[in-house]
């Protein structure tokens, strides 16, 4: 065998070493990911029972729910969707299709991008700053609304962005020479056909924020909440009430973390079943998001 | 008679050019009025970067104006709320810098090796089945994590060495460092797709393996991609709360040893936060300092991404 052959045989050695390690890497991910759902479904699956869902916290491990918690979790999200959505699809288009290309456009961009690094908790510090105190909102549904909004803002307008980029210019241009107005060319023509990919990126944005507990908890939420927010619907006159924006809360991480940081074993297995429902919420989202992604992708055809 | 119907006629048309010019200015603004709320929409991004810097700065304004910033930095306790308090921030930093150092150390190598796997080994079926799940680890509620750490990691790895104690920073950087990876092998992935296919056709032509390609080819040339990923991955590590939260311990340690448990500036700022601290108290100013510690500390770790890129970026 010359030099060369033998150097051969080891270079292709090393390449199939390297995909086998390839593989194993991928598999530490896969597999954390598998063992973490059985030990969750394991511990908490027996704890899921209807009475679960509609029990306050309790002293006792066995009387204790999630009532509180997964309500006010629904509240803060629609709170969270109605701010973060409209703004963010607002800015996205605005960047996409109005900005002019100058200084103030450039910093917005790069503000954008670096705001994906900012930890989640610091944004709960200015919340508690601002909302709470300056603002005097309180520590209620409202400021846990806005914050998150705040916090996923950045997600919503790079989805946007990214799905308004995929619009070819033809459709645009097929419009404006109609005598379409630009708004009318954006909000008719550019933002239905970017529509899949905007709702996947939300649909991941609130997917992120209901799994958040950070920056909730440094805003003030309580973690042993036995009532409900006021009802937002109400028997008589003027039917709507909003009190429920002013209330204190809990969410289903936070209770999940009080009862994790408990010595006791058995809050431990009410903590794995809310965690259990957190799971399996976040990967019915994740999963929607990844069938519009490649619905969307695949019915599209320019 | 004639001429007054055409007469007419003319005033009916100029009316109806009017009310149309008309409407063309209230199109117009209209038009403006919209085109101005969105860019109000795109500013509330700057607004939020302003409002961040904003409180942490004043707030920790306050809380310098009673700690001296020299035993900030070089005092070893950090005692917020003891009788006797003291107000070094170093324990806190310390921590920190352990389980993201522990987290670093096994995202960035295993979420690299992905990388390449998927965009050089894996087919492209295997590749779009595997990089969803693999960024599903990146969705799970951190929360999760942390009980994920504390009651199945802590025992696995007490098993194989048993004089760690029950909170430990080692498992907790240990599953931090799990749970970043889909931001490594993703991002990463993309950088090395977006190479240009004749660089990487360039490399096979000459008889390179896939892995001399992937490392001496693909990785300077999507190093600037790669880089940022890193530095993402970084700040995940550092801002992460609820896994040390829950999994470290929440005692303030000066330790660089992973085996014990210690507080994190982000675990402290939990602690601070469940318990009622009056507000305009010396604690409560104390979380915005710490805030600023690790706002500054990411800071520090992007402008040194930014300017690695900035040496090594390859432009085609």
């Amino acid at each position: 065998m010359t030099a060369a052959e033998k150097n051969n045989h080891r270079r292709k050695r090393l390449d199939s070493l390297f995909g086998i390690l390839g593989l194993l890497a991928t598999c530490v991910g896969l597999i954390t990911l598998a063992a973490l759902i059985v030990q969750l479904a394991a511990d908490g699956a027996g704890r899921l029972t209807a009475t679960f869902f509609t029990s306050f916290p309790s002293r006792f491990a066995g009387q204790a729910g999630i009532l509180s918690a997964w309500v006010g979790t629904c509240l803060i999200m629609f709170v969270t969707a109605l701010a973060a959505v409209p703004m963010g699809v607002a800015a996205g288009a605005y960047l996409e299709e109005y900005a002019p290309k100058n200084w103030l456009t450039g910093l917005i961009e790069i503000n954008i991008a670096n705001l994906a690094g900012v930890p989640s908790i610091v944004y709960g510090l200015m919340a508690l700053g601002l909302f709470v105190y300056q603002l005097g909102l309180g520590q209620s549904i409202l400021t846990a609304g806005l914050t998150l909004a705040l916090l996923i803002l950045p997600i919503v307008i790079v989805a946007t962005r990214e799905s308004i980029r995929a619009v070819p210019a033809g459709m645009r241009e097929a419009a404006l020479a109609l005598g379409a107005t630009k708004w009318q060319t954006t909000r008719d023509h550019v933002l239905p056909y970017s529509m899949g990919g905007i709702l996947t990126g939300i649909i991941i944005a609130l997917s992120r924020a209901i799994g958040e507990t950070a920056p909730l908890i440094t805003i003030g939420a309580l973690t042993f909440i036995a009532f409900l927010p006021d009802a937002p619907v109400k028997p008589e006159f003027p039917f709507i009430s909003f009190d429920w924006l002013m209330s204190p809360f809990t969410v289903m991480p936070i209770q999940m973390f009080n009862w994790v940081s408990r010595p006791q074993q058995e809050f431990h297995l009410n903590a794995a079943a809310t965690g259990l429902v957190l799971m399996v919420m976040t990967l019915v989202m994740n999963g929607i998001a990844i069938y519009f992604r490649y619905r969307f992708r695949k019915r599209i055809k320019w | 008679m004639e001429a007054n119907q055409a007469q007419a006629g003319y005033l009916a048309g100029k009316i109806s050019l009017q009310a149309s010019a008309a409407h063309l200015s209230m199109q117009k603004i209209r038009e403006r009025i919209i085109e101005f709320a969105m860019f109000l929409c795109a500013l509330s991004s700057i607004a939020i970067t302003v409002g961040i810097v904003g409180i942490l700065l004043t707030e920790s304004w306050s809380f310098f104006k009673s700690v001296s910033i020299v035993d900030f930095l070089t005092d070893t306790q950090w005692t917020v709320l003891f009788e006797n308090p003291h107000y070094g921030i170093m324990p806190l930093v310390a921590g920190t810098v352990v389980t993201s150092s522990v987290a670093l150390l096994l995202a960035l190598p295993v979420g690299t090796t992905i990388a390449i796997y998927l965009s050089e080994y894996a087919n492209s079926r295997v590749k779009e089945v595997l990089k969803p799940i693999l960024e599903l680890l990146s969705a799970v509620p951190t929360v999760v994590f942390g009980y994920f750490a504390l009651l199945f990691v802590t025992p696995i790895l007490q098993k194989l060495l048993p004089e760690l104690p029950g909170f430990n920073m080692l498992s907790a950087g240990v599953v931090i460092g799990i749970m970043i990876i889909p931001y490594v092998s993703s991002l990463s992935e993309d950088a090395m797709r977006a190479v240009p296919v004749t660089i990487r056709e360039g490399s096979y032509a000459m008889g390179a393996t896939r892995l001399q390609t992937a490392l001496r080819v693909l990785f300077p040339s999507a190093f600037s991609g790669i880089a940022s990923a890193y530095v993402l991955a970084f700040s995940r590590a550092v801002g992460e709360t609820m896994v040390v939260a829950i999994a470290a311990g929440q005692q303030p340690n000066l330790t660089l040893n992973p085996m014990e448990g210690a507080a994190t500036i982000t675990a402290y700022i939990v602690q601070v936060s469940l318990g009622d601290l009056p507000h305009g108290s010396i604690a409560y100013q104390s979380i915005f300092a710490a805030g600023l510690t690790l706002m500054a500390m990411t800071l520090v770790f992007n402008i040194a991404g930014y300017l690695l890129r900035k040496r090594y970026r390859e432009i085609y």
